[in-house]
């Protein structure tokens, strides 16, 4: 048998089945993702095409003061007589930007702090994790309280803030897998050759840690719009952007529950909750697909099945 | 009665998209108390899951039919359920790898005991003792049973692992490859610990390897698997000697002879895929001697001598 010939028979032309996750695949076989996925894009498309489909502006007086839910006004209205439906889709843009740029930021320090600390090792990861630990030990509340008041409430602080909050988290993560997988076997014989770090980490760690950051972006995207509407009910987010926080904030501070209007209040509460539960559903169908040792499954009280014999002439 | 008799057992794994795989394909065995039976055959022809189907241990994801008579009782008819309380202590097994199998953070001896007050068979000082019995009985001081698989060497853990298979007298073992990983030094050793067992305590076991000349040493019969069936069953002898099925004759031309007699030569080509229905002798691209209805229909029982069985259209051996 020639060489060739062996190696076509060990592996058969399976080319086009390479390890990869189709996105149909993923969400035919994770349900939850499948609806998680649903309602972000539902809430995207809210967010885009925000101005166009709201029916008021976003600061437009356009009847009473609290008043209530009804026809015009299907959410009713706030404390300036907002339309609380077009402050929701103004919100979902604030919202959402807030919380994709928050964890952006979250990602990108944490992962880079965390492969430069576990692919080096030694003294670098030595000082960069206790930098990092550090930042855990702060309370974060009244670390986002500090540095809001001292640098001032606008968006970009705001996504800053959520950075500084979470990049923590992300470091460690991502230098305990960038560890294993410097041990590898082809990240040796990588440096045996000669391979610079940077080839060595572009080329041999990032794809293999790259799952686990997607996965873990995503829940991250959640946690920083948990923390967006935080920061924002304490009064410390951006005056001037109608984030979902801003309004529970708004409706809270103007008294609207004395006033008996709960519409001021639940819509947007409640739009956060479905959010952050989409995300997370999505983020951990997406953990779940691409770390199999997450999986649970044959910790299950489930059993193989019984069938009848088949049909002797048809089986055989 | 046999010890353990299998019966056109099926088993079938679900595959994305709705299709399955048809893994076991209708498998017959039987074994007499004592016995020693070889399962041999390629990686990937079923060996494992059968007989991990015979313990009752497939995930979710396979269906399972057939028959699983143990004593006479069907174990296999109500599923989890009716194999349970057999499992282990009429039927035990030794994993594959089973050296690996240990947990690290408990001691050897307490994952011996764990099986014997479940099956309530010993507890505390008692079960103590018995699985120190156990240790000594595969050829551990019994002393060592507070000690941790670490400090264990390969083939210690290994005979740990027969020892907690025995832990609650079965009436059959079902080895999985237990000799392979292991130099052939402790190789032979556990071979031997497994003939001497299944001789003193009556113990009926399977043996599956892919390991001939370890079949022909400790076993004196051995069915020979090929994509999910059985080729041809016989006496090792027999089969050594007068193979019915191409098969079994390309697999011990395959293996090296001590006394060199005729070239080593490898079997062309892969079995087949077993997740499409196979039409015909599932062999017959791979066989030398194929001729026409190999391809076409389903080869019939032929048989030479009591216990010698075999799935070929050839007739008068191979």
């Amino acid at each position: 048998m020639s060489p060739q010939e062996l190696a076509e028979a060990i592996v058969p032309a399976t080319a086009d089945t390479r390890r990869r996750i189709p996105l149909w695949g993923f969400l035919k076989g994770h349900p939850q993702a499948a609806i998680g996925a649903a309602i972000l894009v539902v809430f995207a498309l809210v967010a885009i095409l925000g101005p166009w489909i709201a029916p008021y502006g976003p600061r437009e007086q356009v009847g009473p003061i609290f008043g209530t839910p009804s026809n015009p006004h299907p959410l009713g209205l706030d404390d300036a007589g907002i339309d609380i439906l077009s402050l929701l889709i103004y919100g979902a843009r604030i919202t959402l930007i807030v919380g994709f740029a928050g964890a952006l930021v979250a990602v990108v320090v944490g992962g880079l702090i965390g492969i430069v600390s576990g692919y080096f090792g030694g003294r670098i990861d030595n000082l960069l994790m206790r930098i990092t630990d550090y930042f855990l030990v702060l309370p974060d509340l009244v670390l986002l309280i500090v540095v809001a008041s001292i640098w001032g409430r606008s968006l970009r602080n705001i996504i800053i803030i959520i950075g500084l909050v979470y990049w923590t988290f992300m470091a460690r993560l991502i230098r305990s897998q960038v560890k294993v997988v410097r041990e590898r076997a082809y990240v040796k014989r990588a440096q045996a050759l000669g391979a610079s770090h940077l080839r060595i980490i572009t080329r041999h760690v990032l794809p293999q840690v790259l799952p686990l950051i997607l996965a873990q972006t995503v829940l991250m995207v959640a946690l920083a719009i948990f923390l967006e509407t935080a920061i924002s009910f304490l009064g410390l987010g951006d005056p001037n952007a109608p984030s979902w926080g801003r309004m529970i904030e708004n409706a809270f501070d103007r008294s609207a529950i004395s006033y008996g209007a709960w519409w001021a209040i639940v819509p947007p509460g409640l739009a956060v909750a479905v959010v952050i539960m989409a995300f997370n559903m999505l983020g951990t169908a997406a953990e779940d697909a691409l770390n199999p040792r997450l999986r649970v499954s044959h910790l299950l009280r489930r059993h193989f099945r019984m069938r009848p014999l088949p049909d002797k002439d048809d089986a055989r | 009665m046999s010890a353990l008799a299998v019966e056109d057992l099926h088993v079938w794994f679900d595959l994305p998209g709705g299709r399955e795989l048809h893994a076991v394909q209708g498998i017959d065995l039987a074994l007499e108390p004592g016995e020693r039976l070889g399962l041999v055959g390629e990686s990937g022809c079923g060996k494992t899951t059968a007989i991990l189907a015979m313990m009752g241990l497939l995930p979710p994801s396979a269906s399972v039919a057939g028959r699983v008579l143990l004593g006479g009782e069907d174990i296999l008819a109500g599923g989890d359920r009716t194999m349970r309380p057999h499992r282990w202590t009429d039927i035990a097994m030794v994993f594959q790898g089973a050296m690996n199998a240990f947990d690290p953070v408990k001691t050897v001896g307490s994952q011996i005991t764990e099986p014997l007050e479940r099956a309530g068979i010993a507890s505390g000082r008692a079960a103590r003792a018995r699985t120190a019995e156990l240790l000594e009985l595969v050829g551990i001081s019994g002393e060592r049973q507070d000690r941790y698989p670490h400090e264990f060497s390969g083939g210690m853990r290994q005979r740990a692992a027969i020892a907690m298979a025995l832990a609650c007298e079965p009436k059959v073992l079902l080895a999985d490859e237990p000799t392979t990983a292991l130099d052939v030094m402790v190789q032979a050793q556990i071979l031997e610990l497994l003939v001497r067992l299944t001789d003193e305590l009556g113990l009926a076991m399977i043996l599956v390897t892919h390991d001939l000349p370890l079949v022909s040493q400790a076993c004196t019969r051995a069915a020979v698997m090929y994509a999910g069936r059985i080729a041809e069953t016989g006496t090792t002898r027999e089969l050594h000697h007068a193979p019915l099925h191409p098969y079994t004759r390309m697999l011990f031309q395959a293996t090296p002879d001590l006394r060199g007699t005729g070239a080593v030569s490898s079997i062309p080509g892969a079995p087949p895929r077993l997740d499409e229905p196979t039409v015909g002798c599932p062999f017959s691209p791979r066989c030398d001697r194929a001729f026409a209805p190999c391809a076409a229909t389903r080869p019939p029982l032929r048989t030479a001598g009591t216990g010698h069985l075999a799935h070929c259209h050839l007739e008068g051996g191979a």
